[in-house]
């Protein structure tokens, strides 16, 4: 077969990490660009996405932080003009720019291809009408849908269908919007919604079929049309709940052969009709009691599913779909896991799969937790075990270290237990275990939760094995029984809560009568064939490891885990170029450790030795146990991987890089508080406390407000700042409660100032520092949700410097061997030290693009034990500055208050440079998704608390400058009207509905084009109804798509940006990248200007 | 116990007792009644390297379709002499009637669970395939020694010497009528129920022969307008009988396809070789490699392959190949009237994309068909 001979393509990805659309499109990009690699393709990557792998500098080709819309991209075609684009791996982002750029002829005139699935192929997925129209010629039976435009429509529709109804909002991501309309009062609410979200004004209606199973498959196909089916996976909670918050199970466990080729022919026929090239993911309803299926939809595109697959079965479909975009047949190409038999198969499991999702629910303030068709979770773990219990009772440690598959320890009766079962919610495995210890008969859970009787079996069996240690006499452990539960999954720690002895004496007890766990290879051929690749897991159910020890000197290095709010895929960054750093220094072999589909390091080719497991202390005694590895690094996995450093430490693993005694003196506040007195250096005003009484005292000797937080801290998690006496009484109830191991830390918190972070690397003798990195926000806002920038804009020169001394002093005091960073807080030219974090940040990644210096190279060198190759400051280019500006995703859980304040909250980050901060900020804005307001609409302002009305002032004078129409709620006008702003229109209350003009009703209206709402949360001003108001206004933002800021600077620098663009076009340039080959000098610098187009 | 003396220890189901045979893998991750049922395992110890079974339970086994063939297996009873497993499950399905476990209780087949079945496939795939002998034994009795076992090893007859035919072959024609469609001649060495339904689903009557028969004309009063070769147990080269019919009616022309063991056998009745395979291929993920660069995947159960060397001057050409072992998948002739595929087109258990060989052949009948 000849293949084309391509020289450039571009290839979009999927922008920032948002509930559904994660770090799997770093996964699909990453191999991707292997694929382009190999055949010698000058790749342009564009994805303004900073912590991903495949934004690195690339080995050959260049990199644009850009937003992935058609106004950016097509300067960019204009200037590359590759020969073809890929839009199938960067999710709906990808796709939907990719369409609405054809859609302006931009392809066509810049003579660029769309490889892979045509257009017009991925218009029939997309399109309801059209996708139903080649479902009916593929002789594929769907759901009668009806696509509606309005609310009447819908009513007469769900009269048609009956309710329930489904709802679907189309061209949105995970079910964004979507939801079930139990009755005709639902349906308003719900297709009300929808409407307002829809970016072409359209929801559909079907039938409900939640009690149907659902399953997908994963089908690739060539130009030739042949086609496979890689994988299939069935959803435990089935049609009820969005697949990306069901628990997944591959391959299917309920399906007999007849139903398995009945879906998988009617997937073939779909992929076929078409014109898949490449790879694509369809969902199927099936019923439960008989052969009847539907086709629910088609990602014609790489998606969260296929990175699932992927690492299921070893089968790495998106490098297989972009060869096949190239133009080759699937026979041609090599399953590269036995290195010789053909890509064209089907995987052969011998193991179970199975994904949980990660939900930070409780992250979000009034978030509504019950699951269903609209997506919620922010991460996944992969569990792989030899049977169902096995590897679920994986997953759950693998989604949090602490957690168990075991029911609570007093479980209630049944009958109180039996109404938490529904709706589902997150902790419903628990909850269902809890109803198998109560004495529920699984027949009547299946019946009641819809949950195939076969799962709730297994959990049955489960519960029973559990129970039998409850039932033993102190201190026996018999090893039939110790050895069932280990083929069940349940760890150490559980079976020895249960029988009431130590976790390590089971340990011990466990290890004498011989029973470990088995290292088992994934070969995709259920081992028909010898595989190349050391992609492992472990499972008790085996008798042999498939693998034998690595050689001596070598290292394990874990991973993060799932990804959640405050741990994302910039982890899987540092994790990935730690990997790299220390082959790259000569370290035998580089095993990993992770437990995350979704990442480029469970890619099974990028470390020596994969171990898709879980990332507990019992997990890694057992892999260094086999393996004696020279040492394992925890400081690149996030808190994660970092919290088992003193563990490790304890049980005598070596851990590679700073000393864990170092480590624990910077998470232990005292220990740190006092070496900081010790070396001079300030901070705020704090102690430790385990009584109320003496936090109140202190609270008040230092004044409010003050800072309390737990000493192990995770994102934020239970911190908060507190205003006044009552509030801290109340909260150190909850936070106690939360953490009863780790005193209280109360600090002072100190108003305006600001907050800067360092990050840097240290053999203990030398540091680099990788920059200084300035938040826009005053300190206050968790520096995961902050905008902030580099250079820093207004810390001096002076205090910069002494920053980098303080940050020298503790390096060489704690011998810091590998990544730091430190945050500070900065006030009237002077500092206060309010962290140390021993470990790699989540700002590395931007810091390592920014300055272009590999920092996890340097920090592998000092790990190791080597001095560094450089230190100082890494240089920034002149004339370039960076922003990072966080990625929200309150829309999709339903509820949450989109407030921003010391939690974390935010999913994931951007950032774009340019040769002036307003430039780089107004990319990056966009590129979350933010929308510009143009002058002449209408900004409501509404501000809480005096002084922060001050700070208003210069900000309000400039956007009326700007020609903006000024309102605001009755306070905030008034008070600027009073200040001399002329004009300012006054919006009622949303609490007092009878006065117009009234807030909600503008906003309906479409009457507000901006919004900034500082609640005066740090004031005394404290009455639950404004604080109901104010929370309604932001909620209504979110929903309705409009910019909202909740403090001043934010709010101060998008006026500054949109300021900028009435005067300037906007730079699209790539970051780096190598010579293009034949001599071809770079792309020429382009620019949009933004206002003249978007008047469009 | 297989005959090298590695021996894997695990906890019996189904039936009591002990049983040699040829001991065999399959990777298919479903279709459990399907292979047990299937006569080309016959004197086979069946392996399931996916570890869970009886999932979905065993499906109404009195069932029969329109033309009376069972509806749910591939023969009116297990087929297999025993099976081994990793683990089994409790069942739940709308069509399941039993557990795997009872079922294999009434069939008499032993089974052993259990047992490390990712390394048992290991050792089969490098040592190749191996006697081995299966016992279960009743509760509370010791597990037999190895010498015992090894004994009982030892007086049972080899694979290649045992006589599948007469166990699975009819004695007499049965005619299956689709309609007034033409008439297809399946002279049965152990043909699985669905490739006859296969056939009876497309319009096409089936007259079912005792292999060793000649292919008649006619049969009550029909012309016989093709003739289709099935899937059967034992090393085809052994077949003389079925060999000899073939070769006779050759003469005939009638459009032809073969499965299995059936293109096994259609190359030995023109001349060409069989060979053993080292384990064989069993599994629904097969690729079938065609020589105008499309593939498709397949549903194989086959120990033995043809040479494809041998075909020349037999007038059948190769047309598929697997890939990764570059055996032969597929053959046909010049003219396209006698198609020959390795693999299951019929699937059951597994993928149909092959089924298209039935249609045109299908089609074919029906031109040769007045």
């Amino acid at each position: 077969m000849t293949v084309e001979k391509f020289e450039k393509v571009l290839l979009l990805g999927s922008g920032a990490l948002k509930i559904g659309e994660a770090g799997e499109f770093d996964y699909s990009g990453s191999q991707c660009l292997k694929a382009l690699e190999e055949e010698g393709i000058y790749a342009i990557v564009v994805n303004p996405n900073i912590a991903t792998l495949q934004t690195d500098p690339p080995r050959h080709g260049r990199v644009y932080f850009q937003p992935l819309t058609p106004d950016f991209v097509e300067p960019i075609l204009e200037a590359e003009r590759p020969e073809g684009v890929l839009l199938s791996f960067g999710g709906q982002t990808a796709l939907n720019c990719g369409v609405q750029l054809a859609d302006r002829g931009a392809f066509r005139r810049a003579k660029t291809r769309v490889l892979g699935t045509p257009l017009a192929g991925i218009r029939g997925t997309e399109d309801r009408a059209k996708f139903m129209e080649l479902m009916r010629r593929a002789k594929v039976p769907v759901l009668p849908a009806r696509a509606v435009y309005s609310l009447e429509e819908a009513r007469e529709v769900a009269k048609e269908i009956g309710y329930p109804a489904m709802v679907r909002v189309a061209y949105t991501l995970g079910g964004k919007g979507g939801g079930v309309a139990w009755d005709p009062e639902h349906l308003e609410e719900v297709v009300g919604r929808g409407l307002r979200i829809s970016p072409v004004g359209q929801v559909l209606l079907e039938r409900y079929v939640g009690e149907f199973k659902q399953i997908e498959y994963e089908v690739v196909r060539d130009r030739l049309g042949t086609s496979i089916t890689v994988c299939n996976m069935e959803n435990l909670l089935g049609m009820r709940v969005h697949t990306g918050d069901n628990v997944v199970i591959a391959p299917s466990q309920t399906l007999s052969d007849a139903e398995y080729q009945l879906l998988r022919r009617a997937a073939l026929r779909a992929a076929d009709v078409c014109g898949i090239v490449g790879e694509c993911n369809i969902q199927f309803a099936l019923d439960p009691a008989s052969e009847e299926y539907f086709a629910i939809e088609i990602n014609a595109r790489l998606s969260r599913s296929s990175a699932l697959a992927s690492k299921a079965t070893g089968y790495p479909l998106a490098y297989v779909a972009a060869k096949l975009a190239l133009g080759y047949t699937l026979s041609e190409l090599k399953n590269r896991v036995t290195g010789v038999t053909s890509a064209c198969f089907e995987p052969a499991l011998d193991y179970v799969v199975v994904k949980l999702p990660r939900w930070d629910l409780q992250k979000f303030a009034h978030s509504d937790t019950a699951l269903g068709p609209s997506m919620k979770s922010v991460g996944e773990v992969m569990g792989i075990g030899a049977n169902f219990p096995e590897a679920l009772s994986k997953a759950v440690r693998m989604s949090d270290p602490r957690s168990d598959l075991v029911p609570p320890p007093t479980p209630r009766p049944l009958e109180e237990v039996l109404p938490d079962l529904l709706p589902i919610r997150p902790e419903f495995l628990t909850t269902l275990l809890e109803a198998l210890r109560a004495g529920a008969d699984p027949a009547d859970l299946a019946r009641r939760t819809w949950i195939d009787r076969w799962f709730v079996d297994e959990l049955a069996e489960l519960e029973r094995i559990h129970r039998a240690f409850g039932a033993l006499e102190g201190g026996e452990l018999p090893s039939t029984l110790l050895r069932k539960a280990k083929e069940f999954g349940l760890s150490d720690r559980a079976i020895g809560r249960a029988a009431r002895v130590d976790e390590e004496e089971v340990r011990r007890r466990r290890l004498e009568a011989g029973i470990r766990p088995r290292m088992r290879m994934i070969d995709t051929l259920a081992g028909e064939w010898p595989a190349r690749t050391n992609y492992l897991y472990v499972t008790y159910r085996a008798d042999a490891d498939d693998v034998t020890r690595v050689p001596a000197g070598s290292v394990l290095v874990l991973g993060a885990g799932p990804y959640r709010i405050g741990s994302s895929v910039e982890f899987d960054w540092s994790t990935m170029n730690l990997v790299d750093g220390l082959k790259a220094e000569g370290v035998p072999t580089v095993a990993l450790l992770n437990s995350n589909p979704e990442t480029v390091s469970t890619d099974y080719d990028r470390s020596d030795r994969l171990y898709f497991e879980e990332i507990t202390l019992e997990r890694v005694r057992d892999l260094v146990e086999f393996e004696h590895f020279r040492g394992v690094v925890t400081c690149v996995g996030s808190q994660l991987a970092q919290n088992l450093t003193p563990l490790l430490a304890a049980c005598g693993i070596p851990v590679l890089g700073t000393a864990p005694a170092s480590i624990n003196t910077a998470e232990d506040r005292s220990q740190f508080g006092a070496l900081l007195e010790r070396l001079e250096l300030p901070q705020p005003a704090w102690r430790a406390f385990t009584t109320p009484d003496a936090a109140e005292s202190f609270a008040s000797e230092v004044g409010y407000p003050v800072l309390v937080r737990p000493s192990y801290v995770l994102s934020g998690a239970a911190m908060r700042v507190i205003a006044g006496r009552q509030d801290l009484a109340r909260f150190l109830s909850e936070a106690a409660r939360l953490s009863p191991e780790y005193p209280v830390v109360i600090s002072k918190f100190i108003e305006g100032a600001d907050e800067v972070e360092l990050d840097g690397v240290s053999d203990g003798k030398r540091v680099l520092v990788a920059g200084i990195l300035e938040h826009v926000e005053r300190a206050g806002i968790h520096s995961g949700d902050a905008i902030f920038c580099l250079p820093p804009r207004h810390t001096p020169a002076a205090v910069q410097a002494d920053l980098r001394r303080a940050a020298e002093r503790l390096a060489r005091e704690l011998q810091i061997r590998g990544p730091f960073n430190i945050q500070f807080l900065v006030k009237s030219g002077a500092f206060q030290i309010i962290e140390l974090n021993l470990r790699a940040s989540r700002s590395l990644p931007f810091l390592a693009k920014a300055t272009g210096v590999p920092l996890l190279r340097e920090a592998a060198r000092a790990m190791l034990g080597r001095p560094l190759s450089r230190e100082g400051i890494a240089p920034l280019p002149p004339h370039r500055w960076g922003v990072k500006v966080p990625q929200f995703s309150f829309l999709q859980v339903s509820g949450s208050d989109p407030l921003l304040g010391v939690e974390m909250q935010s999913t994931g980050e951007v950032a774009c440079f340019g040769p002036t901060f307003a430039d780089a900020l107004v990319k990056a804005l966009l590129a979350t998704g933010v929308k510009l307001a143009e002058p002449g609409g209408t900004v409501l302002l509404s501000v809480g608390g005096l002084e922060l009305k001050e700070a208003l002032l210069p900000t309000a004078r400039w956007l009326a400058e700007l020609g903006f129409v000024l309102a605001g709620t009755e306070d905030t006008a008034a008070f600027l009207g009073a200040r001399g702003v002329r004009g300012v229109q006054v919006l009622h209350k949303v609490s007092e509905p009878d006065r117009h003009p009234n807030v909600l009703e503008a906003l309906d209206r479409g009457e507000v084009a901006l919004i900034l709402n500082v609640p005066s949360s740090l004031t005394q001003e404290k009455f639950e109804r404004m604080l109901e108001d104010e929370y309604t206004i932001r909620r209504r933002a979110v929903e309705l798509g409009l910019p909202l800021f909740t403090s001043l600077e934010s709010f101060a620098a998008y006026v500054e940006g949109i300021a900028w663009l009435t005067n300037h076009p906007i730079t699209v340039e790539p970051l780096y990248g190598t010579p293009e080959p034949g001599g071809k000098v770079r792309a020429a610098p382009r620019s949009v200007p933004l206002r003249g187009r978007r008047r469009r | 116990m297989l005959e090298d003396g590695t021996r894997f220890d695990g906890a019996g189901i189904g039936a009591e007792g002990r049983r040699v045979g040829e001991v065999v893998f399959t990777t298919g991750m479903v279709g459990y009644p399907e292979s047990l049922t299937d006569p080309s395992y016959r004197g086979q110890i069946l392996v399931f390297s996916y570890p869970l079974l009886g999932n979905y339970g065993i499906p109404d086994i009195s069932a029969r379709d329109e033309w009376g063939l069972p509806t749910y297996f591939e023969a009116p009873g297990a087929q297999v002499r025993g099976m081994v497993a990793r683990g089994i499950t409790r069942p739940n399905h709308w069509g399941s009637r039993q557990s795997l476990e009872s079922w294999l209780a009434v069939e008499t087949v032993p089974g052993v669970v259990g047992i490390d079945t990712r390394r048992l496939t290991q050792h089969l795939r490098s040592k190749g395939v191996l006697r081995g002998v299966i016992c279960a034994s009743p509760p509370g009795e010791e597990a037999p020694s190895t010498a015992d076992l090894r004994r009982t090893l030892k007086r049972a007859p080899t694979y290649a010497k045992e006589k599948f035919l007469p166990e699975v072959a009819p004695k007499k024609a049965t005619l299956y009528r689709a309609g007034r469609g033409p008439l297809v001649a399946v002279p049965d060495c152990g043909v699985k129920a669905s490739i006859l339904r296969a056939l009876l689903s497309r319009g096409l009557s089936v007259l079912r022969l005792p292999p060793e028969a000649e292919i008649p004309e006619r049969w009550e009063g029909r012309r016989v307008a093709g003739l289709l070769v099935g899937n059967g147990p034992g090393d085809p080269a052994t077949l003389s009988g079925p060999i000899a019919a073939l070769e006779q009616a050759r003469n005939s022309s009638l459009p032809t396809l073969g499965i299995c063991l059936g293109l096994q056998l259609l190359a030995l009745s023109r001349g060409a070789r069989t060979y053993k395979l080292k384990y064989g291929h069993r599994g629904q993920n097969k690729t079938v490699l065609f020589d105008d660069g499309r593939a498709l995947i397949a549903s194989e159960n086959h120990g033995y392959a043809v040479d494809r060397r041998s075909l020349a001057r037999t007038g059948l050409k190769p047309w598929a190949t697997n890939p990764d072992d570059g055996t032969l998948e597929a053959a046909k002739d010049a003219r396209g009237l006698v198609l020959a595929f390795q693999g299951h087109p019929e699937g059951h258990p597994g993928p149909q994309e092959a089924g298209f060989l039935f249609d045109r052949f299908a089609e074919k009948v029906r031109r040769r068909s007045p």
